[in-house]
């Protein structure tokens, strides 16, 4: 098979298609636990990088201080960081719920910086390799490409979550909740609605988001204190582009912004870091609110 | 509950309360006590406070003083949260339907607070509108939907206090009289309801009593009885 698009082998294509699904995977992971704490608590999570890296690194060192499997720590450290992350809301974020958002703003911003400034303080800077899973090693032959078992893996456990986390929120009576309590939070006290522990369970669910995208990151890119610096900030694009808080719009965005980026590696590699926030200039000046955002 | 059917039964009692948004003080000292049963309209000119004392007793205001019971209990340091669970329901003079609910999803939100609320069933045969549009978004309904809605949301939960403002505002006849017919049907389940209403030829056969309003304080009672010799100050006050 070698049908030639521009002179492009279609194996070529496809895999980069592959690989852009891999990152869109990340973006739609992470996109998704912002989209949902700017929903209910109107705090940008700035910490949310931080709290990715702290996913990979706990697993790391659980792994090499504890011999603590990856299987167990992609259970294990979502739930520690996430409880880490109601901590975080109840005695840092709460105190400020009422200010102006720029409070928040900077304590998430100070907070990823304090976080990623231990981590480099105590570890360095350089990358540490975390073991693919003995059962996750190797390649499916797929055909057009040969893609590694681990990164299929990837993109199914993220699809997986993401679609969890959209059944709970438009399905379940939390869901409802956690949707009414975006709209109205004052009204629901007034139902009876534990508003302050929700806010506290929903940032808590959204860190752990971020934790879970650092395990499955974690034996596939090296494991630095910077990890997640970097890639917050292509995911607060796709945020932007999505439409601030849409909880589909993050999921769907995310993922169509990881294979447009593949697609430019083919087309034009000199833009592919770029490509996202061209999107993102252009989607601003056509649709201000995103794309799956609703009007003001 | 034995006490349902005792006439003199206190529901809600609000003694000397203050409440503020941030530095405006608009309630200056409400004292009020309302019976189990008792239908009470709060009548004022708007901006006199009404909606403001409705939202005192749910605890929505940003700060209030004095002292509100709600079936015996304190509620000044309960968290809002907490009041509805003392049988408390409201229905913000904004409706507040939810957008991103559908009609049921609307009606199931309110956590049930006691026993003997009616049931989904109950609520759509008096509601027939609500079971046909069940399946639409909460705010697609018209003004009049959206208002059975609200007012059905808190009927389910088994609230026996209903705190309901300006629930006529802006429907047609038809919807008033519906309305009105509904208000009937809750007095004979003896559940207790404050009305805060523009419309006073719709509240005054209904009531049993009349609390009237202004800047902040309560200026007049009056009894149901008392209505008709008090006609002129009403019409003063409201231009009824
Ligand atoms: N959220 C608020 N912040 C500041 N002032 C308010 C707020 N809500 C109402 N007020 C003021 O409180 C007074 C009473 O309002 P309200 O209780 O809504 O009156 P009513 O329901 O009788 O029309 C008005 O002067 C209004 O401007
Ligand atoms: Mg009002």
């Amino acid at each position: 098979m070698n049908l030639a698009l521009f002179d492009i082998p279609a194996a070529v294509l496809l895999g980069q298609l592959m690989l852009g699904l891999i990152n869109g995977a990340f973006y739609a992971l992470l996109s998704l636990g912002l989209a949902i704490i700017f929903g209910l608590l109107k705090v940008i999570n700035f910490a949310h990088g931080a709290q990715y890296m702290l996913g990979a690194f706990l697993a790391l060192l659980l792994f090499r201080h504890f011999g603590i499997d990856y299987w167990t720590a992609l259970l294990l450290v979502p739930i520690l960081v996430g409880l880490f992350g109601c901590a975080l809301e109840r005695f840092l974020l709460r105190p400020v719920a009422g200010e102006s958002h720029l409070y928040s703003l900077l304590l998430t911003f100070g907070l990823a910086l304090i976080i990623q400034g231990t981590f480099t303080n105590l570890y360095g800077s350089s990358g540490n390799a975390y073991p693919i899973p003995a059962a996750l090693r190797g390649a499916l032959s797929l055909g057009f490409m040969h893609l590694p078992t681990y990164r299929a893996w990837v993109i199914v456990a993220a699809l997986t979550v993401c679609l969890a986390a959209w059944l709970i929120i438009e399905k379940t009576r939390l869901g409802a909740y956690l949707r009414a309590g975006t709209e109205n939070p004052q009204l629901m006290q007034a139902f009876g609605i534990n508003i302050p522990f929700l806010v506290t369970v929903t940032y808590g669910f959204g860190v752990a988001l971020a934790a879970f995208a650092g395990v499955l990151a974690a034996p596939l890119y090296s494991v630095s204190p910077g990890m997640g610096a970097n890639l917050l900030i292509v995911v607060f694009a796709v945020v932007v582009i999505g439409g601030m808080g849409s909880i589909v719009g993050a999921v769907i965005t995310g993922l169509a912004m990881g294979l447009i980026e593949g697609l430019t590696k083919v087309f034009y590699p000199q833009a592919a870091t770029t490509v996202i926030f061209l999107v993102m200039v252009l989607v601003l000046l056509v649709k201000p609110n995103g794309l799956f955002g609703k009007e003001a | 509950m034995s006490d349902l059917h005792t006439p003199e039964l206190e529901q809600l009692r609000l003694s000397n309360v203050h409440a503020f948004y941030g530095e405006s003080h608009i309630l200056h000292g409400i004292d009020m006590k309302v019976h189990r049963g008792e239908l009470v309209t709060l009548l004022g000119r708007n901006g006199s406070g009404r909606s403001t004392i409705l939202k005192s007793i749910m605890g929505m205001v940003g700060r209030r003083t004095g002292s509100i019971m709600i079936n015996g209990k304190e509620t000044a340091t309960l968290p809002a949260f907490r009041i509805p669970r003392l049988g408390a329901g409201y229905c913000p003079e904004e409706r507040g339907i939810f957008a991103s609910l559908d009609v049921e999803e609307n009606l199931l939100l309110p956590p049930t607070v006691r026993s003997g609320g009616m049931n989904l069933d109950e609520i759509y045969e008096m509601f027939p509108n609500l079971y046909e549009r069940r399946r639409s978004q909460g705010t697609r309904l018209s003004g009049g939907e959206q208002q059975m809605l609200a007012m059905a949301r808190i009927l389910r939960t088994g609230a026996n206090l209903l705190l309901l403002d300006e629930i006529t505002e802006g429907l047609a006849p038809v919807i008033v009289q519906k309305l009105a017919e509904v208000l009937v049907k809750l007095k004979e389940k003896n559940l207790t309801i404050i009305l805060v209403e523009q419309n006073f030829c719709f509240a005054a056969p209904l009531a049993d009593r009349h609390y009237l309003i202004e800047h902040g304080r309560i200026i007049e009672e009056i009894s149901a009885a008392e209505l008709p010799g008090q006609m002129e100050l009403l019409h003063r006050q409201l231009g009824v």
